[in-house]
């Protein structure tokens, strides 16, 4: 850590890098922003930005149980109810009783709702209320560490599932067709996105955290025309968004996740203007 | 695993013409009591049906036939009772066979940024297409366009900006690699134009003819039937009836299904 502080200091030699939180928060920024910007091009793709906004609500709940247990470490029970939770909402939608989007509203409302009440009975919400709005100024060291293995996790399953997370995202009788098991694609990938907002909902807070997955992956449609390129810019933007989110913060005083939520709505517009002249310019 | 030799399928009296050893009088795909049911009610029973290795069984029926359920049963989508057997043209069971499948209306997302070199590279290759499209992969999805009677500059169209007709092909493309057991098409001709429906019948007669390899056509277009499929079955949550085409056509079931005058009459 401390020679990751020296490169800082050599290669940023600004006023906001002068604290260590303020290096922390940096480097967790750096590993955060491509795990979402990644794993957001996928979840657009599948139309499951309203599954994983339910897996963050379902962490207040997976924190009530944690604080009920007596344990300090949440991660581990919202971790375990992020799953089931995830496991429920299949498991109803498969039985094909109402459509997707009412059911993960139920789940989502009911997970946000039971964690606020488990957690005001137990003494105070106020205490957790920074759950809610996360704050990246107070990572740890070791917290970086566990960032930097879930970012390469999701490098890991990126390189060998992706192909066939693609095909099966087009349409599932035609994955069907090459022998492309969908469910089971869709569990490993509904673990990743568990793990994963699990992981940084504490920096990043259950209102502003599928913003962050959503936003670029959103950006890069607006102009990508093939994989690569759609990958390339939703990293980048999420990158950017990240790093210019967090210095302004520094400055103006501001929450830093919901200022990067901001810079990256601003990038969505931009992107989007941009895909509209470019769009009309090819119709021409 | 039962090996099986060309001609021991001993419950298939429409394939093996006596005496004849060639690969198209083979068995491909024997369905055997096959049943699909959904709470609303059986949707099939006992279907039992064979296509030779070659041959182009067109499947014919009223709407809500059972067409398209018959064809997710047998890209394993839906549950079923029964059975169906896959054999190679070597006369070998096939227990994971590969299915070509060119949907009738393939239902994506439009605005996904995925090109169709993606989708094919994808299929071709387990290099992420995220990181780029290997040159090899390429090379090899320009040819496979190539064989589906497309050219090499649709790679870098997006999936959602294909005509009609471009989006058959690339599909087709993505169904004949790699090369399937069996190749379903279920109507691929409802968006694509006239003159375009002919270019792709041929290709798909042509397929039939270089490579052995069984079809089922889906199709409501009946003239369509009788000039490009060699053999026909009328479903009705069964099989009503199913031989050659002309034998088929002519029948009184297909006649009463369809509306048909008799065959003294006009054809229309």
């Amino acid at each position: 850590m401390e020679f990751l502080y020296s490169v800082i200091d050599t290669l940023l030699p600004f006023e906001w890098t002068e604290f260590n939180f303020m290096k922390n928060a940096f480097v967790a920024v750096l590993l955060i922003t491509p795990l979402f910007g990644l794993v957001g091009t996928m979840i657009v793709n599948n139309r499951m930005s309203f599954f994983s906004d339910a897996l963050g609500h379902s962490a207040l709940t997976g924190i009530a149980i944690g604080v009920l247990m007596g344990v300090d470490n949440y991660l581990l029970s919202m971790l375990g109810f992020a799953l089931l939770f995830a496991v429920g909402i299949s498991a109803v939608i498969g039985s094909g009783v109402s459509s997707a989007d009412t059911i993960i509203g139920v789940f989502s409302s009911t997970g946000l709702a039971l964690g606020v009440v488990l957690l005001s009975a137990s003494g105070g919400f106020s205490k957790y209320s920074s759950y809610l709005i996360g704050d990246i100024l107070t990572v740890q060291p070791e917290e970086i560490a566990l960032l930097g293995c879930v970012l390469l996790a999701v490098l890991l399953v990126w390189g060998l599932f992706f192909n066939r997370f693609l095909l099966s995202s087009i349409n599932g009788d035609l994955a069907a067709s090459k022998n492309i098991r969908e469910g089971a694609l869709q569990k490993i990938f509904v673990i990743l996105v568990a793990v994963l907002v699990t992981v940084s909902i504490k920096w990043v807070g259950v209102l502003i955290i599928n913003s962050l997955l959503v936003l670029p992956a959103a950006s890069a449609r607006n102009v990508a025309r093939s994989m690569r390129s759609y990958h390339a810019w939703s990293v980048g933007v999420s990158m950017f968004s990240g790093v210019a989110g967090l210095i302004l913060s520094y400055y103006l005083g501001t929450a830093a996740g919901g200022t990067i939520v901001l810079v990256a709505a601003v990038v969505f517009a931009v992107t989007f203007l941009a895909g509209m002249v470019s769009g009309r310019r090819r119709a021409a | 695993m039962t090996q099986e030799k060309p001609h021991s399928c001993p419950d298939c009296s429409s394939c093996a013409q006596a005496g004849c050893n060639c690969v198209d009088c083979q068995c491909s795909v024997r369905i055997r009591g096959l049943g699909v049911k959904k709470k609303d009610g059986v949707i099939l029973h006992d279907v039992n049906l064979n296509v030779r290795h070659g041959e182009i069984m067109a499947l014919i029926g009223r709407n809500g036939a059972g067409k398209t359920t018959l064809l997710k049963a047998l890209l394993g989508r839906i549950p079923y009772t029964g059975e169906i057997y896959f054999t190679s043209h070597k006369g070998e069971q096939v227990e994971k066979p590969k299915i070509g499948y060119v949907p009738q209306n393939l239902l994506f997302d439009h605005s996904s940024p995925m090109s169709v070199g993606d989708m094919l590279c994808a299929n071709l290759s387990r290099f992420p297409v995220w990181l780029g499209q290997k040159k090899a992969a390429r090379r090899r999805a320009a040819e496979m366009l190539e064989r589906a009677g497309a050219g090499p500059e649709l790679l870098n169209k997006k999936l959602g900006n294909l005509s009609g007709g471009e989006l058959q092909r690339v599909l087709l493309a993505f169904a004949l690699e790699p090369m399937p057991d069996l190749l379903l098409l279920d109507e691929p001709v409802s968006a694509v134009d006239r003159r375009g429906i002919e270019v792709f019948y041929e290709l798909v007669c042509s397929l039939r003819v270089r490579y052995h390899m069984p079809v089922i056509l889906v199709s409501h277009d009946l003239s369509h039937v009788r000039q490009y499929a060699t053999s026909a079955a009328l479903l009705d949550r069964t099989i009503r009836i199913s031989g050659e085409v002309e034998q088929v056509m002519a029948s009184r079931e297909v006649r009463e299904t369809f509306g048909l005058p008799a065959p003294e009459g006009e054809e229309r």
